[in-house]
């Protein structure tokens, strides 16, 4: 028990990091993406709505890893061995992706500054790029974790079975539905903290990338089908299936309320559809970590690291929660933002 | 070729100096900051907050670059020690955990600090950057408990490989923790406060003496000069440690080759190993026992009493550490020698300036040095006495690759940031004049996006 408690944790936080940071990658995507006569109010609305809070946001990622290694050292090990490319990758795309960010920030404007300065749209240009390739490498690991290729032996030594298990075909579509859902998530936020022409902007973007998101779990099934039959079969099973039965319906309530303007209720399916679909994963992956041969029991910490783990999250929670609640308060409550002395891009 | 642990050493050695950069300012930076507001609101001059905004921008730059750069470390330690984290993740993660929380908070108000200048009272707004100021100094205590552990492990029993018995508060029972967490954490403030006074020093001898530039430099050299003091005393409180639990590392750092009574203090020098002499030193007699043990006739072990194959690399532990003690001493002059001219006629003069200038990075220098000494002295055990450091290396081939990538990413980033810090520095000129006035707004709008 202690064991699941501690893998529940983690699967929290995986959650909160792909809700929140999962939005802020996709803000990079639209700005990458960022077209028509609107294109630099697109990008400031984008860098306004992440300006202050992706740093917290990323500190989730931070908690995913530390929990890994904590609870779970010797699958952090084996995964740390197996993915020793895709994992520097995506180092080098989190890392471009903060700096260039803030580079672009602080860069000069260009003479009138109207425009941004070249620097400054060089380093857009990497924070889109980074911002697109990092999800996109983040789906592909977890794909790779639940193939059913990555073999450890009992003394750590990892072996492939196939081909590099990060790129068969499950871990790249996999990779390209976490690259959908990231944009479509940015984009039914964006939609929720803009106004006006802007807000049409980003919701015409919701509807385009939702409707990724769709044929690309149309991709995704017959692939887990006959690529991970396993994890297929958990996917169906009574434990997973009626959570993923609800995010399901989420994921149409969302739809929905895009395609109807109420873009509130979209956003709140939006986040539950998210995080039902990778409960519904954590489920289904259970009792493995990496199937076949690392198991949650197998892989756990001393139960006294454990126990401290656990223990410590409620006081943890209790500074964090209220933190963060006045930070989103204050930079995304109702009665700010409309008021606000720069919108005049778009108004 | 280089084989992969020599690889693996370079890249965590690159990754690990470059980030210290980055959390040493990100835990100096937001003192000053507030230090800057708290004066702001006494005395309601304008040109505290000014500097308030200046040192504000500058730690959102670079803050942003140590959360990734910690976020790149603690992938690291996993991607390049696989069975390093295997045996001791479950022990250290403990550190890690709470770290992650001070994390949280740091970077929640940061956010709250950088973004909320007109969204929050005056007060919430700076009681936002003590936490700030408070949480990334927390988080830095915290992650040196993971290394004070592997330097004395501690908490845990060793049954066949494997460790057992863990108690999970185990990095903060290591005896080294409390010596180091407070000699790192001065060393952030030292090497923050000299950086940021060369960069006034540098205005004022362009003709700049304007209120802004002095208080600037006042107020990082008084944070500086008073850390710098206590440094001295915090390090004899490390070497005392290190003689007891870590005599290998204290032989070595010292150029010790010989078990004596009465240990002769080595300044400076270059060891040489095969014959385990040290050329062109200065000898002070019994002074090596007086500080290692506080007795001057302590008898101090030598490399000698340790296998050969447990020696860490003398040559380097040395002159890291003859490097850090030097900008120490040095600091300290620096710092004295500011106070007293101000004691005496207030105004700053050109040499003191230029000294300023030059002695600006060394906080930095020293900062670095004085890890190389912790952890290169602690060869060849990545846990002190436990696990050899080439036990806890990757088999994954390509590490020398990723080396290769992982340095020159940082050289461009340090190349690109160290630029745009610069133009921040000189960039907007505080409101000297009108226009600059009206420079400095617009640029406040654009960058408050
Ligand atoms: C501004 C930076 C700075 C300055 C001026 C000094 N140090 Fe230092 N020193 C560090 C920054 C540092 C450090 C980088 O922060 C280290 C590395 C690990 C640690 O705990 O602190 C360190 C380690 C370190 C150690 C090894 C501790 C260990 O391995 O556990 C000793 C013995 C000293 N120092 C002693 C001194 C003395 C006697 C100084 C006299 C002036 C001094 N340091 C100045
Ligand atoms: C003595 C060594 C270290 C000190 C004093 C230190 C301190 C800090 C500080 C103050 C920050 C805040 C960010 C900033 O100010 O730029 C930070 C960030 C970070 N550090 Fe370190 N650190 C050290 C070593 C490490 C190591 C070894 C790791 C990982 C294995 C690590 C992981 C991180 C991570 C993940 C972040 C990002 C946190 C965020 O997003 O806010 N640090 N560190
Ligand atoms: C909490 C903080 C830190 C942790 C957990 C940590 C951890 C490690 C680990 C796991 C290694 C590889 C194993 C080994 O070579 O023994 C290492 C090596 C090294 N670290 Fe640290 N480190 C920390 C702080 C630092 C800092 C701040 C520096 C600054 C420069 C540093 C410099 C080095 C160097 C130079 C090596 C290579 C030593 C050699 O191979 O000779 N470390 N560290």
């Amino acid at each position: 028990m202690l064991v699941e408690l501690v893998a529940g944790l983690a699967l929290v936080a995986l959650i909160a990091y792909a809700v929140l940071a999962g939005a802020d990658f996709g803000g990079g995507i639209w700005d990458a993406l960022a077209r028509g006569p609107r294109r630099d109010a697109q990008r400031e609305a984008i860098a306004k709505a992440m300006g202050p809070v992706w740093e917290a946001n990323h500190v989730w990622l931070i908690f995913v890893i530390v929990l890994l290694f904590t609870g779970f050292p010797s699958a952090f090990a084996a995964l740390s061995i197996a993915l020793f490319t895709p994992f520097h990758l995506v180092l080098l795309g989190i890392i471009l992706r903060g700096a260039a960010f803030v580079f672009r920030a602080y860069s000069p404007q260009s003479a009138r500054s109207v425009r941004p300065g070249r620097g400054a749209r060089r380093w857009g240009v990497v924070f889109g790029v980074a911002s697109v390739i990092t999800p996109v490498l983040l789906g592909m690991c977890l794909g790779a974790v639940s193939s059913g290729h990555v073999r450890v032996s009992g003394d750590g030594a990892v072996r492939f079975e196939g081909p590099l298990p990060w790129l068969s075909p499950l871990a790249l579509a996999v990779g390209a539905f976490a690259l959908a859902v990231c944009a479509y998530v940015a984009a039914v936020f964006l939609a929720n903290e803009t106004e006006g022409d802007l807000r049409a902007d980003f919701r015409r973007r919701a509807l385009w990338a939702g409707t990724g998101v769709v044929a690309l779990s149309v991709l995704v099934l017959p692939l887990l089908r006959f690529d991970a039959a396993h994890l297929w079969s958990g996917l169906v099973s009574a434990r997973a299936a009626p959570v993923l039965a609800v995010g399901v319906v989420a994921a149409l309530v969302s739809g929905w309320g895009l395609w109807k303007h109420r873009l509130r209720l979209a956003r709140t399916a939006t986040v539950a559809q998210v995080a039902c679909l990778l409960a519904g994963w954590g489920i289904a992956q259970h009792p493995y970590l990496i199937y076949p041969d690392v198991t949650l029991h197998g892989a756990a910490a001393p139960d006294a690291t454990l126990r401290f783990v656990l223990w410590s999250t409620p006081f943890g929670m209790a500074l964090l929660v209220p933190s963060l609640w006045f930070l989103f308060r204050v930079f995304k409550g109702p009665a700010l933002g409309l008021a606000d002395r720069d919108d005049d891009g778009s108004a | 070729m280089i084989d992969t642990l020599t690889a693996a050493r370079a890249q965590m050695e690159v990754s690990l100096a470059f980030h210290m950069i980055f959390a040493a300012l990100g835990i100096g930076m937001p003192l000053l900051m507030v230090l800057a507001e708290g004066l702001a609101i006494r005395t309601g001059r304008e040109h505290y907050r000014e500097l308030a905004r200046k040192w504000a921008k500058a730690t959102a730059l670079t803050f942003a670059v140590g959360a990734v750069s910690g976020t790149a470390l603690s992938f690291e330690l996993g991607l390049l020690w696989p069975r390093f984290m295997a045996f001791s993740g479950g022990i250290i993660g403990s550190a890690f955990a709470l770290e992650g929380y001070a994390f949280f908070i740091e970077a929640i108000f940061l956010g709250l600090y950088l973004y909320g200048w007109e969204r929050l009272s005056p007060r919430a707004h700076l009681l936002c950057g003590v936490v700030v100021a408070f949480s990334g100094m927390v988080s830095g205590v915290l992650v040196v408990a993971a290394n004070a552990w592997m330097q004395n492990p501690v908490g845990f029993e060793l049954v066949g490989g494997r460790a057992v018995n863990v108690d999970p508060l185990a990095p903060f029972r290591s005896p080294a923790w409390f010596h180091m967490a407070l000699h790192s954490t001065l060393s952030c403030y030292i090497a923050t406060g000299f950086a940021a006074a060369g960069v006034y020093a540098v205005g004022m001898l362009r003709g700049r003496r304007d209120a802004y530039h002095r208080s600037g430099l006042t107020l990082a050299l008084a944070l500086a000069t008073v850390t710098a003091l206590l440094q001295p005393l915090s390090g004899d409180l490390s070497a005392k440690h290190v003689a007891e639990h870590q005599p290998a590392k204290l032989a070595a750092m010292e150029a010790h080759f010989h078990t004596e009574a009465g240990a002769p203090l080595i300044v400076g020098g270059l060891p040489d190993v095969e014959t385990g002499t040290v050329r062109y030193a200065v000898r002070l007699p019994r002074m090596l026992s007086f500080l290692a043990h506080g007795d001057f006739d302590a008898e101090v072990q030598g490399l000698n009493d340790f296998p050969r194959e447990l020696w860490p690399n003398v040559l380097i532990a040395h002159l890291a550490f003859q490097v850090m003690v030097g900008c120490g001493m040095a600091l300290i002059g620096l710092g004295a020698w500011f106070w007293l001219a101000r004691w005496r006629r207030r105004e700053p003069g050109r040499w003191l300036l230029r000294a300023v200038v030059v002695g600006s990075p060394l906080g930095f220098v020293a900062l670095q040095a004085g890890w190389i000494v912790t952890e290169v002295g602690r060869q060849p055990w990545v846990v002190y006495g436990v696990m050899r450091t080439r036990d806890g290396v990757t088999p994954v081939e390509g590490v020398p690759a990723t080396l290769f990538g992982f340095s020159v990413l940082y050289l461009v980033l340090g190349v690109a940031l160290a630029w745009l810090l610069r133009r921040l520095a000189t960039g907007a000129p505080p409101s000297s004049s009108p226009t600059a006035a009206t420079t400095q707004t617009g640029e406040e709008v654009a960058h408050a996006r």
